[in-house]
């Protein structure tokens, strides 16, 4: 030991001079990475989703982040043309990026469709145009009740009618995002699979639901906010949101879950998009490959910032091999009573999408009307 | 004599261009294009130049927009208010109790707190005022609370503190140091008590100090987005967050513009008022 640490200042300075000689070489090989702008949800850059396709590919992500759909649209808008290599986008928002010219047509045949879990993700609203492809799912995950298992018992967390329970008032948090809410409240209203599609009158029923809630209200968070609301035990419940975000905290030991309602619960979906004018375009459709195959789905549905469900077969099975307690704790497992295909195909499950017969513009005013109430 | 002066102007003016054109390209150039952006018009996510009144008009004509103004404006008052109370007892403490050496250490410290980033002395406060957080721990050792501290008000006026209280000691301080302490003990001397000394005497002489660090507080609550996000947990939403609304979703960035008008106009009135009142002269 003592020898290993007797060293002399001749080996010191060989050392010091080896180290400033490779320099050079460690910096060159930096800068032949290939580098890939990212628009995605928060987490979807980071190390443990695109570690091993940096590694394996000499490629280097850069991430731009966002919350939410709007809020995506409204950076790319502001961005020149060409800013961003690949678009990760929720599904509802893909026809937008595709009707302003936002995202390049991808070859189907690139991808594992024949691999799909489900039919319906074989032609997800909104991802086709003209028998073209223009965005491929990567991701899912469902919406439902968050709440905490102290202060609300599952028996009553099976109705969204639990947010009006009169033991948690000041304790019933938003995550801040119309969509997901008043989307809630649309259920919650009897509206099912129509929950977008209201008239004027049903718009009316889900404003006075939504306004009845707020003497419960203690917050509207953002991505950290919802997480610290819940994990400190200031939010006894969350609407808005689901696993994806008690998914983490249950991981960590927190008393908290995620169920879906009787009256129904809301998908979330993420879907890969080529940026338009990308000068990138073959190793971004490598890298979506990538997150199609079994490790990229299985790497996908355990993401650390929020988890998903796999899409794909052999993404399931990749699952279950490497880390089961994950799949049976999320259901992805065939038989599974909350195995998330069975609660689509029950019908308990709509996909999140934009209002039919309003606005966003109308949702968002009464967002920040009820913000303010 | 009059070639001098213009030798002199010029160098004056030398000196003062990079000012100028600091405060023209960073401050004057983003305002028009501001308020240029206020008329604007948004399209399928993006703006086109445009000149139209509706951004106003609508912005404007919402009750939401007004009882969130006026709750901003009440919020940044009470900071005031309260920052002002609490600071002065401590101002006049440093300025006339201690040695000089102990004031330049009390100074020093003062300063300490904005070596680190405001949004984390934020989050540090959500650990002390959340249900399981420290201070509602030390209450059940007595057997009372939890109370709720975090998503209230409370909580956003102990984020607007957190920022403006360090501040304005220091500039209480200075302004409290600088008084001839002949006067003060002049005061004493024919009579005066301490209360009426601090009010005919200290106060009128530091009046511009204490109004100029009651200017800064207002001005650092009143536009502060994260105290009543973080700690206020958005509800109801201050004029900054109303902000952040309307910019993020639909890419109104336009009617966002005209919030931060509104913001911009109301704190320059407050400002000059104050600063005009501090700088009066008696009469």
């Amino acid at each position: 030991m003592k020898k290993l640490l007797n060293v002399s200042r001749r080996d010191a300075l060989k050392a010091g001079a080896a180290a400033v000689l490779a320099m050079p070489f460690v910096s060159r090989a930096w800068a032949q990475a290939v580098e890939i702008n990212m628009l995605a949800w928060y987490g979807h850059g980071e190390p443990d989703m695109v570690g091993a396709f940096e590694a394996a590919n000499n490629v280097k992500f850069k991430p731009k982040y966002y919350a939410g759909g709007d809020n995506m649209l409204a950076l790319i808008a502001q961005s020149p043309p060409g800013t961003y290599d690949i678009i990760l986008s929720d599904a509802e928002f893909v026809q937008q990026l595709n009707v302003a010219g936002l995202i390049e047509e991808m070859n189907a045949a690139d991808y594992p469709f024949d691999d799909m879990i489900y039919d319906d993700f074989k032609q997800f609203p909104g991802h086709w145009k003209d028998g073209k492809l223009y965005s491929m799912m990567v991701r899912c995950g469902h919406l439902g009740v968050s709440y905490n298992t102290t202060a609300i018992s599952e028996e009553e967390a099976k109705s969204y009618k639990c947010y009006w329970k009169p033991e948690i008032k000041g304790k019933v948090g938003h995550f801040d995002w119309h969509l997901p809410s008043l989307g809630q409240m649309s259920l919650l209203n009897g509206n099912g699979a129509k929950l977008w599609d209201v008239d004027e009158a049903g718009w009316g029923k889900i404003k006075e639901t939504t306004m009845s809630l707020r003497p419960q209200v203690g917050g509207y968070f953002d991505y950290g906010g919802t997480f610290n609301g819940l994990k400190n035990g200031e939010m006894m419940a969350m609407a808005g949101i689901g696993d994806w975000i008690t998914g983490v905290l249950e991981k960590d030991g927190a008393p908290v879950k995620s169920v879906v309602p009787v009256e129904g619960g809301i998908q979330w979906t993420e879907s890969y998009s080529i940026g338009k004018g990308t000068a990138k375009a073959d190793i971004v459709k490598k890298f979506i490959q990538y997150m199609l195959s079994p490790e990229g789905q299985a790497v996908s549905a355990q993401m650390a910032a929020y988890p998903g469900f796999a899409i794909t077969n052999g993404g399931r099975k990749a699952l279950n091999e490497t880390n089961p307690k994950e799949a049976q704790r999320t259901g992805q497992m065939d038989g599974a009573p909350n195995d998330p295909v069975t609660l689509i195909k029950e019908g308990r499950i709509h996909y999140r999408d934009i209002p039919k017969q309003q606005t966003l513009e109308d949702w968002n005013d009464f967002w920040q009307e009820y913000k303010n109430a | 004599m009059s070639e001098h002066r213009s030798d002199n102007s010029a160098y004056a003016l030398a000196w003062r261009l990079p000012m100028i054109l600091w405060q023209g390209l960073f401050f004057i150039g983003p305002l028009i294009f501001m308020i240029a952006m206020s008329f604007f018009l948004v399209k399928n996510y993006r703006m086109e130049p445009a000149l139209q009144v509706g951004n106003w008009t609508k912005t404007l004509s919402r009750g939401f927009f007004w009882d969130s103004y006026f709750l901003t404006l009440w919020l940044a008052g009470l900071a005031v208010i309260i920052t002002t109370c609490v600071a002065f007892p401590a101002s006049c403490f440093l300025a006339f109790r201690v040695s000089d050496l102990a004031r330049r250490w009390a100074i020093f410290f003062l300063i300490i707190p904005f070596f680190t980033s405001y949004l984390v002395r934020i989050f540090a406060w959500q650990v002390i005022l959340a249900q399981q957080g420290v201070i509602n721990a030390g209450f059940s050792l007595f057997g009372i609370g939890p109370y709720t501290m975090l998503n209230t008000k409370f909580g956003t006026m102990i984020g607007y503190l957190t920022l403006c209280l360090p501040l304005a000691v220091i500039l209480q301080t200075f302004s409290l140091a600088n008084i001839d302490k002949r006067l003060v003990e002049a005061a004493h001397n024919l009579g005066c008590g301490r209360l009426r000394t601090i009010f005919t005497v200290v106060v009128p002489l530091a009046k511009t100090g204490l109004i100029v660090a009651a200017v800064f507080c207002f001005i650092l609550s009143f536009g502060d987005f994260v105290a009543p996000y973080y700690l206020g947990g958005s509800k109801p939403p201050t004029l900054s967050i109303m902000i952040i609304d309307t910019s993020k979703s639909g890419q109104q960035w336009p009617r966002a513009a005209v919030v931060a008008i509104m913001m911009i106009v109301t704190m320059l009135v407050v400002a000059l008022t104050a600063i005009g009142y501090a700088y009066r002269k008696r009469r």
